[in-house]
């Protein structure tokens, strides 16, 4: 008990303190300046925008995944299922290297986008792409066990009863998966508003045009300019905390969902 | 039951399996793959050397440091703070619970940042730092904190919910029986948690090894001294030296699918022991 309380002060949340100490002291017009520069703001609408868009498309290619790991029987499933877990592993500078790789103007999939006239690597796409891959395995990973417990029974009562299999699937198995749907889909989006490693390398870093919010405080602190740093990190710290806040409430929807049944 | 009541059509599933695998070959396979074709684009002698360069084995040695000082930490945390969250009632237990999912809600940049705030020049205990002829940024105790401060979660995470879905009456009626603490935890906790313990561990080693961001800004980049195999492979890179960036990478990438198939393989001694459980009455 002491021993935990004592351990987390050490580790969590004396570290996390000293952030609000030191942007306390640029005083509230000094940091009002430095968290809306217009570089800065620049770099929360890519941030922002690209985490959103990849929350997306995690949204739908993470329900159709899991529906067809869940329901559907197929040679390679079980590796499939696995598979869906490597962006967690996979150390995210390897991910960078590679996607950047990858997606260069002369990688595998980068020469012939090239040559549809498609620029991926340096590119807000890029960015996109990079968030896209780490947030993969939050929507699965999420909606499986949901989706797992379901009860058959429920669609066959609803079959008998005249639905077809799309009203089935819309009106019957869809909201029970909502919550944990756009849980995963939050935590997708949360994870990628703080990514730095899988991004940095796939997104040109440049100043109004490619430079995600993560990379703006490392260049700041690599200028020594602490203060600066400080600041626009308590804002990202905050746009955290609101998402794991909304997540926690998320769950604890889903929860009470699953129980009511 | 018919099974048109459950199942779609043969065209919208095997639609539906083609776009599934599609993305997840597009998004999964076709990074994993090129990773290894990159990193042997020069053949086997080349990508032997990057790995036997002295840096690359420096950046081994300390990645490999920083992961056995940081797991077992964590590990000793997580059993005391999941033990503390299920078997006790105190109050303030939720912000707990929350605060020690901080670290996967914080970005890593930040976590590596506040060690920077904390023990840095400028920083708060800078002064008492160096006074005590302590260096703690740039140098590798900085490394092994910002890892002790991003995989703090995954052991208690894994075992928290485990604990209390287990509750106290086993541990109890060990207690009546006049087992010590120590004896309890070994002989009755230890036992309906040893999968999720291991699985947490799992975990938190691969992050270990595998952190980029919080390491990043707290390494200072020294070559051969706060240098690990992440690290390694983004100097490499910038360096223009690919292959070399991709065969240290494929290190990497290949302990990611270690870990991927040791995390299959508890997932799968975890369910067969449950089926084992509640086939056979006389077990428990």
């Amino acid at each position: 008990m002491g021993f935990t309380l004592l351990y987390l002060a050490l580790v969590i949340l004396f570290p996390l303190s000293t952030l609000f100490w030191k942007s306390a002291a640029l005083g509230p017009s000094g940091f009002w300046q430095a968290v809306s520069a217009p570089r800065v703001v620049a770099s929360y609408k890519l941030t922002f925008g690209a985490s959103l868009v990849a929350a997306a498309i995690n949204g739908v290619f993470g329900l159709i995944v899991t529906w067809v790991l869940v329901r559907y029987r197929f040679p390679g499933r079980r590796l499939m299922d696995a598979l869906v877990d490597f962006p967690f592993a996979l150390p995210t500078a390897v991910a960078g290297i590679t996607l950047t790789t990858l997606y260069a103007p002369n990688g595998w999939l980068g020469a012939p986008l090239e040559r549809l006239g498609i620029k991926v690597a340096f590119t807000p796409l890029g960015i996109t792409l990079a968030l896209t891959f780490i947030g993969l395995p939050f929507v699965v990973r999420t909606l499986q066990p949901v989706l797992e417990g379901l009860d058959p029974e429920v669609e066959e009562a609803a079959f008998s009863l005249g639905a077809s299999r799309l009203q089935t699937i819309a009106r019957v198995v869809m909201p029970a998966l909502v919550p944990a749907w756009i849980t995963g889909i939050a935590l997708a989006f949360a994870r990628a508003l703080g990514e730095y490693g899988s991004v940095v390398f796939i997104a040109g870093n440049m100043p109004m045009k490619t430079e995600i919010t993560p990379l703006l405080i490392v260049t700041k602190l690599e200028q020594y300019d602490y203060a600066g740093a400080t600041a626009i990190a308590a804002v990202t710290l905050l746009a955290s905390f609101v998402m794991l806040l909304s997540i926690n409430r998320l769950q604890a929807w889903s929860a009470r969902l699953g129980s009511a049944e | 039951m018919s099974t048109r009541a459950t199942r779609e059509p043969a065209g919208v599933r095997l639609t539906l399996i083609a776009t599934a695998l599609a993305f997840l070959g597009l998004f999964l396979v076709v990074p994993l793959v090129s990773v290894f074709a990159q990193a042997l684009e020069k053949g086997w002698a080349a990508y032997l050397d990057a790995l036997r360069e002295p840096m690359a084995l420096s950046a081994l040695k300390l990645t490999l440091l920083t992961a056995a000082i940081a797991v077992p930490l964590n590990l000793v945390f997580g059993v005391a703070a999941a033990w503390a969250i299920a078997k006790f009632d105190f109050p303030g237990k939720n912000a707990l619970v929350t605060l020690i999912d901080l670290p996967f809600g914080v970005s890593p940049v930040i976590s590596g940042m506040v060690f920077i705030l904390l023990f840095g020049r400028q920083g708060l205990l800078g002064p008492w730092a160096e006074a005590h002829g302590l260096k703690l940024v740039f140098s590798v105790p900085g490394l092994v904190l910002a890892t002790l401060f991003v995989t703090f979660p995954f052991v208690a995470r894994e075992l928290i919910p485990l604990m209390q879905s287990a509750g106290t009456e086993e541990e109890e009626a060990a207690r009546v029986l006049g087992a010590s603490g120590f004896q309890i935890f070994r002989r009755v906790t230890l036992p309906s948690i040893k999968w999720g313990l291991l699985y947490g561990v799992i975990l938190c080693n691969a992050r270990a090894m595998g952190e980029f961001g919080a390491v990043s800004v707290v390494s200072g980049h020294i070559r051969g001294k706060t240098n690990t195999l992440p690290l390694h492979v983004e100097i490499l890179y910038n360096e223009y030296n690919f292959q070399a960036a991709f065969a240290v990478a494929s290190l990497l990438a290949f302990l990611a699918l270690v870990t991927l198939v040791a995390k299959s393989a508890v997932e799968w001694r975890a369910a067969a022991e449950r089926t084992a459980h509640a086939e056979d009455p006389r077990v428990d």
